[in-house]
């Protein structure tokens, strides 16, 4: 059986679910995996134990403080055994899936849906089709979440390999870092707001649901480009941010083609908005046709009773 | 002086509608177009070269109808357009992609390299980063901002927020759509891209280890509950926690 690297999902200094998922595919790709834990403190390790996996190996180094990619890839690379390389789909996972296979002259493929064999599926043109390639020799793949069972949790096996020497950090300098709300991309639920919000501040009503859910807030384009209060960062859709998470709530949103692209993959779809003919409805697995200025607090009031 | 390079790609327009026949999607319909992040990147360098000094050249990969593209970049103010092909090419993966590019990249002496942060067609993402590994160079992808005050510094996404970061010299700038407003060709743009030459340039490029299998439409959804009026949302809050599962 030929091997596997999986490069666990890591975030603010734990690893993440999403990791179990990768084991799945590793498994489904007929590899025996090992998982590859880049972190600053190996304790983290001890909790990426999973049924299937025998290693799991903890690369400990002071890069991995922040993101850079070069850094990153040059640290993993060094001590990582040879195989086909699984990733998360997430922005910064695709960015270093690429450096990586890069530097090791493998091809890469991300976004991946469907494993069958050797067989890969990821949606192309914004998920309006499917595309499946072959692959033969080793390979790196991104995986997207909720797509994959969780492989049961298992005992970690897990050696510390030390890279906190002469890795150098390309990009220079982090001058100052902004904090904000949860980021639709890392988001597991995301409640999203239309120009059917009818202005910015409405978006407050929406912030009430995600902190009850736990939730990022996403805009559409409609309401991006209407108004300068909501930037650009929470736009999902074509031109903004692809998302598949777990609920997405759309509030006020017609459903154009631009958006539906964004999150038409999404796990499980509610749409609320006042016009039963919106195009949303179709892709909804669950519709409330109202305003949401009657919706929205008896939702809120039904999460916030069912979350205490 | 910089020597700046953006990447551009064609795509079919991103409200085409996208077809399967057979096997394989038919795109013999659809109007192409940059790609819109490419659009952002074209901007982006741009703005560098306005600052800093130098000349922008826009770098695509494909035959002679990926041309249109180069013209459109040209009319928007880039300095020179450049296709790298070769006709002896069969499939090409990331790999083979990546490693023509960078040799097109080293031969036009870049020292910094801007693209989108991924392709409208594919949505994967892994040319930017890819070519700087093989260039050797840093990258950073997703930027929002760029601004040009003494070096180069972007805002990038980091852990949940985003950062503000000062780059070295070289390095691969993939860009996201952030606050840029990109410039709209004049009809002079246009009359000087209309005679303008594309410089077609060879590489060499590996044959493919992933290939192409098949198109399909994507997966049907089964259709859903829809509900009238507000007090619905007690229902549905119920049914997302007993049915769906996913609160």
């Amino acid at each position: 059986m030929s091997e596997s690297m999986i490069i666990a999902e890591t975030s603010k200094g734990i690893v993440s679910p999403v990791t179990a998922e990768l084991v799945s595919a590793a498994i489904a790709l007929g590899t025996n995996p090992t998982v590859i834990v880049p972190c600053t403190d190996s304790s983290i390790a001890d909790s990426a134990g999973y049924d299937g996996v025998a290693k799991t190996i903890a690369i400990k180094g002071d890069c991995f403080t922040n993101y850079d990619a070069s850094s990153w890839a040059s640290a993993i690379d060094a001590v990582m055994p040879s195989g086909s390389i699984v990733v998360a789909a997430t922005p910064q996972s695709k960015d270093l899936a690429a450096r990586i296979a890069a530097k090791r002259g493998l091809a890469v493929v991300q976004d991946v849906v469907k494993i069958d064999g050797k067989n890969l599926t990821s949606p192309v043109f914004s998920g309006k089709a499917m595309q499946t390639v072959s692959a033969t020799g080793d390979f790196v793949i991104s995986v997207r979440a909720n797509i994959f069972q969780s492989a049961s949790e298992g005992t970690a096996n897990v050696s510390v390999i030390d890279q906190s020497g002469d890795v150098a950090t390309a990009v220079q300098e982090i001058m100052e870092r902004a904090s904000a709300r949860l980021d639709v991309s890392e988001a597991n639920v995301i409640i999203s707001g239309g120009r059917g919000m009818g202005s910015p501040d409405n978006f407050s009503h929406l912030e009430r649901i995600a902190d009850v859910l736990g939730a990022a807030v996403g805009a559409s384009r409609a309401a991006v480009d209407t108004w300068d209060e909501i930037p650009h960062n929470m736009q999902v859709g074509q031109t903004g941010k692809t998302v598949n998470p777990n609920l997405y709530i759309a509030v006020g949103i017609s459903g154009a083609i631009q958006h539906l692209a964004g999150m038409r993959s999404s796990k499980y779809i509610v749409a609320i908005n006042k016009d039963a003919d919106a195009p949303i409805f179709s892709h909804a697995d669950y519709g409330i046709v109202s305003t949401w200025e009657e919706t929205l607090p008896i939702l809120e009031a039904a999460l916030s009773s069912m979350m205490s | 002086m910089a020597n700046i390079v953006v990447l551009v790609k064609r795509v079919p327009d991103t409200n085409a509608r996208i077809v399967v026949n057979g096997n394989q999607v038919d795109l013999s319909a659809v109007k192409w177009v940059i790609s819109p992040y490419d659009e952002f990147a074209i901007e982006n360098a741009l703005q560098h070269r306005e600052a800093h000094g130098g000349s922008v050249t826009a770098l695509t990969l494909g035959p002679s109808d990926a041309d249109k593209v180069l013209k459109d970049a040209k009319a928007i103010g880039v300095d020179e357009i450049v296709r790298v092909w070769d006709d002896s090419w069969g499939e090409l993966d990331s790999n083979g992609v990546q490693i023509a590019l960078t040799e097109a990249i080293t031969n036009l002496n870049a020292d910094v390299v801007y693209c989108g942060k991924n392709a409208a067609d594919t949505g994967a993402g892994s040319t930017g980063p890819g070519i700087a590994e093989r260039l050797g160079w840093a990258s950073v992808s997703n930027i929002s901002d760029v601004s040009f005050d003494g070096g180069v510094t972007v805002t990038a996404p980091a852990d949940g927020g985003s950062a503000k970061i000062s780059l070295p010299t070289n390095v691969v700038i993939s860009c996201d759509k952030g606050s840029v407003k990109v410039r709209k060709p004049n009809v002079k743009g246009i009359m000087m891209a209309k005679r303008s030459q594309v410089n077609v340039v060879s590489a060499s490029a590996p044959s493919a280890s992933i290939t192409f299998v098949s198109h399909s439409p994507p997966p049907a959804k089964p259709a859903g509950k829809k509900y009238e009026g507000a007090s619905s949302a007690n229902e549905v809050a119920k049914l997302l926690r007993d049915e769906a599962n996913v609160i």
